[in-house]
């Protein structure tokens, strides 16, 4: 069904082969485990006397919550304890708070009213799943209905009804200042107007289930001195640890998560979903508490892959040179953030795509909606704006009358080729993609088309250069009226404003090549030669002596290849100074 | 009634690891008394293989055999911190943390064996299969657990070693987004080969054939897992997932997998896959990652190959039969386009 190849003669003078179990198809540690059934997920930990956690969740897709009557539900057979929001030390986070990027607008458990339907409301602890679902039954939830938004479009307009209340105006605030995140290159206008054709057109990428094998969940249990085991099942160990940590307000320290083999992720377990309420539950009935998705549970509130709506506008010469790119786009977050805002930026450094475009701009909104949040999936960011890039490219090569491939290679980012993002692409390859690809299904390639280099063209005379570009301020927070709005300023040609970062040097890389051994230089300091050995007197055999312990030492085979050099001795260069990682940008949590 | 076969193209590129900057990874690798070496990490292993990739980047760097290292992921209280297993980031970031923890790691097992030896550490090197002996002189080597044993009892070192890797957080401009993203980027393309049933409506990916450059290939096998299982969702995604069929609508949502369409065995594709490797120059080894992206091209390329079947646009994913229908009648019929090359050259 499916078969891979490798091609070891493309960019061979860029690679030490020569190298001992990289590069080989061994068997993974994990493998037997896996296929014996031997393997051990999170949702294999018993405990005696674990109690099971189901949430209430909202049936409506916004409304204002007037009463909860838990009375019922409390009295119900093997249940231990019933939540409100109120228990819950911390009740409003946002993920990427972590690292200082956006506001808390998420509570655990709904307060004053729902923003989507499945938001949970209650959740219920008791001695068996069944008995907690029953209970669920009985908790009664008075609501007030509120109209409810659903397109992005149309929550961003004036007067939509506010999804977000932390989020008034329904839209991700970025820097503080704008409604979305720019992109500035150039000047897309006169590319329009100096271009053969121009064309716009909409693209729709649709919401997708992460549907992995193994649910969302997860088990604490106390353990000593006022600690909690977390067994769970996330994508980001330190991440869920420190969500959890913050919203059942302890140190870090008194958790103790156990993870690293999931069944499953895509994307849809950075969430952090189950621990924080499975640790309050553990905190507040010092029993065991497992909190593990159903799977319909999984499918309608699991947050999905966020939809995006995306519209390109591409100006094209005959010859097939695009000449200049527009990107809008609107991600949909749902009811909150998330890490929706995340991938705006994201997106915003993918723009346009693998090509080298003069004239560059896109505005990336992130767009809340009365919908179950969406959060990152497999491309995050990135594969729906592929989608709408690459049907457009297709559009392009009719509307040229060209080959599709032909236009691929004509228009390919190349090394040295400056991005939008305004840094120089590097170790690029998708001329070599294409052609390899052309060949392997016998799809006909111009002889121009076959000479094609990444190694060759790119970086030449503008493509290079960071052109003089339009700035505008349209966009302001809360002035939906800003939306369009003049050109407010021209930044003169090779403008930068954001420091460059060092790059991990990779010690022994020679002209930006790989060597056989590549090591960032954060290698701790050493000391500056190794201590001369001691004078040789035999020593007694050690005390401790394994079974079977030294043997002889094995015949010498000759090495098949050299291996890694002895480590340098070099002074270490460290330039990690934040030992903190934090978001200069966006808006800090105080 | 007929079907009608179309080709179609998508190539793409994808950024490696989280670009909002202040990207961290942390390994720490010790040996027991034997010489066996244990690497912890809090990096996940969602299936993708992040335990096999790490063992071997270990294996490599320390220069031992790949069976004498095992891999601890992921327990708070012993393993270091590391961000997670997204953004296509783990063998990139993580894997250049376990290179400079197995560098330092295997500077103190090679200043252990030099004292057994009575030579120069710098004049050491290690055969992969468990020996260490002074370069040109193979004969003069000891096993990398008698030197172990010796560190340990008699010398007192530890043969252990920390690494951090850690992409600096980049600042994004508010007015141009300028920014670093810092990361390699992988390449792709792909073609797929589609079968339009004007009847019914009905799309079959009848096979792929693609190339992705993917750095350096740490693992084939564990590569080919990927891109081979990531292609299938792109069909998935492509032709058949949407918990909201009538997005923005939220209605008529699927609660189970019965109600979830999804490829079944009998949609799965034939697929050809060709890797090149550019290594990326602060790659471990030169590697990528080719965790996400080989969904990606999959979505356009079929997409494209429907229209260059029937003529049909379909801009609004997943391309479902009644869009394609809807799609044919506003034509007035089939309008296939251009035949595009020949049959594959692969079987």
């Amino acid at each position: 069904m499916a078969t891979m190849e490798m091609r070891k003669d493309l960019f061979a003078d860029e690679r030490d082969d020569n190298l001992n179990v990289i590069g080989k198809g061994v068997q993974r540690q994990d493998m037997p485990g896996h296929v014996t059934a031997r393997t051990r997920f999170f949702d294999d930990h018993a405990f005696d006397g674990m109690l099971h956690l189901k949430v209430v969740r909202s049936p409506h897709h916004h409304a204002r919550i007037r009463s909860i009557d838990i009375s019922a539900a409390e009295r119900a057979p093997g249940v231990r304890r019933v939540l409100r929001g109120a228990d819950v030390p911390v009740n409003k986070n946002t993920l990427l708070s972590l690292i200082n990027f956006g506001k808390d607008d998420e509570p655990s458990l709904a307060v004053s009213k729902v923003s989507y339907k499945g938001e949970p409301v209650v959740a219920i602890l008791a001695d068996s799943e069944a008995q907690a679902q029953a209970a669920c039954k009985l908790v009664r939830i008075d609501y007030d209905l509120l109209p409810a938004v659903f397109d992005v479009e149309e929550t961003l307009k004036a007067g939509a009804p506010v999804v977000n209340e932390t989020y008034p105006g329904n839209y991700f605030e970025y820097h503080e200042r704008f409604d979305h995140q720019k992109l500035r290159f150039g000047d897309v206008e006169r590319g329009f107007s100096g271009a053969d054709i121009v064309m716009e057109h909409r693209y729709q990428m649709s919401p997708i289930e992460h549907a992995p094998t193994e649910t969302n969940g997860s088990i604490a249990a106390p353990e000593q001195n006022g600690r909690y085991v977390v067994h769970s099942c996330a994508q980001g160990l330190f991440f869920a640890l420190g969500t959890t940590a913050k919203i059942v307000n302890v140190e870090s320290n008194q958790l103790h998560f156990i993870g690293g083999t999931v069944g499953g992720g895509f994307g849809g377990k950075v969430d952090t979903l189950t621990e924080p309420l499975a640790v309050l539950g553990a905190m507040l009935t010092g029993r065991p508490v497992r909190f593990v998705l159903d799977r319909e549970e999984e499918m309608l509130y699991g947050s999905p892959r966020g939809a995006e709506r995306i519209y390109i506008k591409d100006g094209l010469m005959r010859d097939g040179r695009i000449v200049a790119r527009h990107i809008r786009s609107y991600f949909d977050a749902g009811a909150y953030t998330r890490l929706s805002s995340y991938a705006a930026i994201k997106c915003t450094a993918h723009v346009p795509g693998p090509y080298w475009i003069p004239n560059v701009t896109s505005d990336i909104y992130v767009a809340y909606t009365n919908r179950c949040p969406s959060t990152a999936m497999r491309g995050f960011g990135v594969t729906a704006v592929d989608f709408a890039l690459e049907v457009q490219m297709d559009r392009l090569a009719e509307a040229a009358n060209m080959d599709p491939m032909e236009l691929r290679i004509l228009n390919a980012y190349r090394d040295g080729d400056m991005k939008p993002h305004r840094r120089a692409a590097k170790n690029t390859a998708l001329v070599e993609c294409v052609q390899v690809a052309a060949e392997k299904a016998n799809w006909p390639l111009s002889e121009q088309a076959k000479r094609a280099s990444s190694l060759i063209g790119g970086g030449v005379g503008e493509r290079a250069q960071i052109p003089a570009t339009q700035l505008d301020a349209r966009g302001q927070i809360g002035r939906p009226d800003t939306r369009s709005g003049p050109v407010t300023q021209v930044l003169p040609a090779g403008t930068s404003r954001i420091a460059p970062s060092k790059q991990p040097v990779m010690e022994g890389a020679r002209d930006g090549r790989a060597a056989p051994t590549q090591v960032p230089r954060y290698e701790p300091p050493r000391p500056a030669a190794p201590p001369a050995p001691p004078p040789y007197q035999p020593a007694p055999p050690p005390s401790y002596q394994p079974a079977g312990s030294h043997p002889a030492p094995p015949a010498y085979q000759p090495p098949p290849a050299p291996p890694a050099p002895p480590p340098s001795a070099a002074p270490a260069q460290t330039q990690h100074g934040a030992v903190r990682f934090s978001s200069v940008f966006g808006t800090r949590r105080r | 009634m007929a079907r009608h076969e179309g080709r179609g193209m998508a190539s793409v590129n994808y950024p490696i690891g989280m670009n909002l900057g202040g990207d961290p990874s942390q390994a720490l690798i010790h040996s027991n008394p034997d010489g066996k070496f244990t690497v912890a990490l809090s990096a996940i292993d969602l299936g993708q293989g992040m335990k096999q990739v790490s063992r071997q980047i270990a294996a490599e760097t320390l220069g031992v055999p790949v069976e004498d290292v095992y891999v601890d992921t992921a327990d708070s209280d012993t393993g270091p911190h590391d961000m997670g297993s997204f953004a296509s980031r783990g063998t990139h970031r993580m894997g250049n943390a376990i290179i400079v923890a197995a560098r330092e790691a295997r500077g103190v097992l090679l200043e252990a064996a030099a004292e057994e030896l009575e030579v120069n550490a710098a004049d050491l090197v290690t055969d992969g299969r468990g020996n260490i002996h002074v370069r040109g002189a193979p004969s003069r080597s000891i096993t990398v657990k008698a030197t172990a044993q010796a560190a340990q009892f008699k010398q007192g070192k530890t043969i252990a070693g920390r690494g951090i890797f850690l992409i600096p957080l980049s600042a994004v401009d508010a007015e141009t987004g300028e920014m670093n993203p810092n990361t390699a980027f992988a390449h792709a393309c792909l073609v797929a080969d589609v079968s339009v049933d004007d009847e019914t409506g009905e799309v079959e990916v009848l096979r792929m054939t693609s190339a992705y450059e993917l750095g350096r290939v740490i693992n084939p096998r564990m590569v080919e897992q990927q891109l081979v299982g990531g292609a299938w969702m792109g069909i998935s995604h492509a032709l058949y997932e949407t918990p909201e069929p009538y997005y923005p609508n939220p209605e008529h949502g699927p609660r189970d997998f019965n109600e979830y369409l999804m490829p079944g065995p009998g949609d799965i594709a034939p697929y050809h896959v060709t890797v090149l490797e550019r290594p990326a120059p602060d790659g471990p080894f030169g590697g990528k990652g080719p965790g996400e992206m080989c969904a990606n091209p999959v979505l356009p390329a079929v997409a494209n190959a429907v229209y260059n079947a029937v003529g049909v646009r379909v801009d609004e994913l997943p391309i479902t039969p009644e869009k394609i229908l809807r799609g044919i009648k506003a034509n007035g019929g089939v309008k296939p386009g251009p035949r595009r090359g020949g049959p594959v050259n692969w079987r």
